[in-house]
């Protein structure tokens, strides 16, 4: 059974504006990790807003655990949430935090305490009770703000980017330790995010998001591999994947598979089945000139130009790993490719992938 | 001159004129206050004697005086108690966007704004005991005796919550606005974490919001306390401290006494009697502000 579905859930805050969520419909599976990924104003807090019932939808249905709890408020609807900012109640102490939704329910003393102690010791704050959350570091915070979610076992966690105000060093190991804890408890998470890298290591599915719409639901290689539109394929991936124009249809291929000729001359095979149409052999060969180098450590990234006259908007990014060691001058011409099998057709128009449609002939590359 | 020199005559220069207020309007009076109520001081009097704390002695005999230091309780903690419940229903009510809330703001500024002796002049018609707006409505609807409707300042009990009343009126907007102004800046996502953890309204109000406005609200209680322990405006409008005293409270007792009844030095004793309650109203207020700079 879905623990948490929506029906045809419409938000929007202001008659004749834009709506903030238009028209989604979502269904989690029991402990799944659920990520909601988009950009900022995408529509996704809204959305895990109105689950959390904190937020009105203007139409449509949400349920949870097969109930509709359109009418039912945050306390009725029994879930757990952690906020952006934490939202720690900053006159409490930890141990005063993590009881706080027990008492709200009433519970006996000596049963809050064995399950705040539970709880506390899941996340490893135990020695952290009697403290108030100012003196609390930024991931010790965290761990207050899950502690004070989980204590009460909810069949449901909502998570409005708790990872975004840790520095980029607590952030990854914050992340892992998350993940692990999710599995640990197996509780269906929702998770709002607009860093595509969290989105990609931790969601069993990602729900891509733009402009209050659904624009894709898979699993992360789903989404990656596969994206439905042009702004999935441009949203995911960093550097994001490559576009040009060609008549009717865009054409798309990620930077990590766009490679100098030299690099995989004769390694690889198209099988027949999977060739697009009006290429011939495995690879489609393109000249590439060079603009500019980014050397990143584990990698390089280079951009440049499409010296292609059957292609418009020929800015492209190429991706390869720094233990490939050729050189590229700026400004010169190198023969590159792309198999095949990573090359993504999408309508000029509407932006969502097509079948793969036969390329104009190359012309003398010049 | 060089920046250092400038700097060191720069600082008192901009300072002076706060130290020449502080001591010509408040220090000055207050020394003179002491000065009399040691002394033999009439209105129209030359000499000064010294009588050591005999104005004191004299003071603390005379019943009128017990009387006025109870009022000024009943007056200051009773006003007080209905200005701190209105004023944060105000808050929470304003607090969220509604259409025309600039112009409720606005109307609800107006007491404050208003010279409080007019203010009080209007409600002494209001609460006249021929031409009480009150009584003529509650009349019309039977709620009231035609033939004796309620005095609203010619009763005792009935003077004593008339004056509560109108100096509630009279300081319900500067709480509000205290208080909303800490409302306002609580951080919306804690209130509403409260909800999801199952908080009610009552519980979100009693063990989140106003645990973590506590210090804004301390202040707004301290200021009041303040304005309305040396309040006699609306005392003196509407009652003169009547019927028999039942209203008389001390900054008024001391005005009586001291201007009215030209007994200077024994009306600066009585006011010297707000000091220490003032002193400690203060440390309080400094205190609470502190507190609320360290969390």
């Amino acid at each position: 059974m879905a623990i948490v579905e929506t029906r045809g859930l419409t938000k929007s805050f202001k008659a004749g504006q834009a709506a903030a969520v238009k028209n989604v419909n979502l269904e989690s599976r029991e402990g799944e990790f659920l990520v909601l990924l988009g950009p900022s104003g995408s529509g996704k807090t809204t959305l895990l807003r109105m689950i959390a019932g904190l937020e009105e939808p203007t139409s449509g249905e949400i349920r949870i655990g097969g109930v509709v709890v359109n009418d039912m408020t945050p306390r009725e609807r029994r879930i757990a949430m952690v906020f952006q900012s934490y939202a720690l109640y900053p006159h409490l102490s930890v141990l005063g935090n993590i009881v706080f939704p027990l008492k709200a329910r009433g519970m006996a003393r000596a049963e809050r305490e064995k399950k705040a102690d539970w709880a506390a010791s899941l996340l490893g704050i135990k020695h952290l009770l009697d403290r108030k959350p100012r003196e609390l570091s930024g991931g010790e915070r965290q761990r207050v703000a899950l502690a004070r979610a989980i204590v009460r076992e909810p069949s449901l966690f909502l998570l409005d980017e708790p990872l975004s105000n840790l520095d980029a060093k607590l952030r990854a190991s914050a992340r892992e330790e998350l993940e692990q804890f999710q599995k640990r408890v197996a509780t269906t998470t929702i998770y709002v995010t607009h860093d595509q890298v969290e989105a990609m290591a931790m969601g069993d599915r990602i729900v891509v998001m733009n402009f209050g719409e659904v624009r894709q639901i898979g699993t992360p290689a789903e989404v990656y591999d596969d994206p439905a539109d042009t702004f999935v394929a441009t949203f995911l991936g960093s550097p994001p994947m490559n576009l040009v124009e060609s008549g009717d249809v865009t054409i798309g291929f990620r930077p990590e598979h766009f490679f100098p000729v030299a690099h995989v001359a004769g390694r690889e095979t198209v099988p027949t089945d999977l060739r697009k149409p009006g290429i011939e052999g495995p690879y489609l060969p393109l000249h590439f000139r060079v603009s500019h180098e980014e050397y990143l450590g584990a990698e390089r990234i280079l951009y440049g130009t499409l010296e292609e006259s059957r292609f418009e908007a020929k800015k492209v990014i190429s991706r390869m790993s720094s233990t490939h060691d050729a050189r590229f001058e700026s400004g010169h011409v190198y023969p590159f490719s792309v198999p095949q099998r990573h090359l993504k057709f999408f309508d000029r128009a509407k932006g969502t992938q097509t079948a793969p449609v036969p390329l104009v002939a190359a012309a003398a590359a010049p | 001159m060089s920046a250092l020199g400038r700097q060191r005559w720069l600082g008192p220069a901009m300072f002076l004129p706060a130290i020449l207020y502080v001591v010509a309007l408040i220090g000055v009076p207050f020394a003179l206050a002491f000065f009399y109520s040691v002394g033999n001081v009439k209105v129209g009097s030359v000499g000064y004697q010294f009588v050591g704390l005999h104005n004191f002695r004299s003071v603390l005999q005379s019943p009128t005086f017990g009387i006025a230091v109870r009022n000024s309780f009943v007056f200051t903690i009773g006003s007080q108690i209905l200005v701190l419940i209105g004023a944060m229903t105000l808050a929470m009510a304003l607090k969220n966007a509604f259409r025309g809330r600039r112009l409720v703001r606005f109307l609800i500024l107006l007491p404050w704004v208003a010279p409080v002796s007019i203010g009080s002049i209007g409600w002494k018609w209001i609460l006249d005991s021929l031409y009480s707006v009150i009584n003529w409505v509650l009349i019309r609807f039977h709620l009231a005796n035609e033939f004796s409707p309620p005095m609203w300042l010619g009763e005792p009990k009935l003077a004593m919550l008339s004056v509560i009343l109108v100096h509630t009126w009279h300081m319900l907007p500067f709480a509000t606005v205290i208080i909303l102004a800490g409302w306002t800046a609580l951080p919306k996502d804690i209130p509403e974490a409260a909800a999801v953890d199952g908080a009610g309204f009552w519980r979100k109000l009693f063990q989140i919001e106003i645990p973590m406005t506590l210090p804004i609200i301390n202040v707004a209680v301290l200021f009041g306390v303040i304005f309305t322990f040396t309040d006699m405006t609306v005392v003196y409008i509407l009652t003169r401290g009547g019927p028999y005293d039942t209203t008389q409270v001390m900054p008024a007792l001391a005005f009586f006494t001291g201007v009215l009844g030209s007994d200077l030095a024994e009306g600066a004793a009585i006011s010297i009697f707000l000091v220490p309650l003032l002193i400690a109203v203060a440390w309080l207020m400094l205190r609470s502000a502190h507190r609320a700079e360290i969390t």
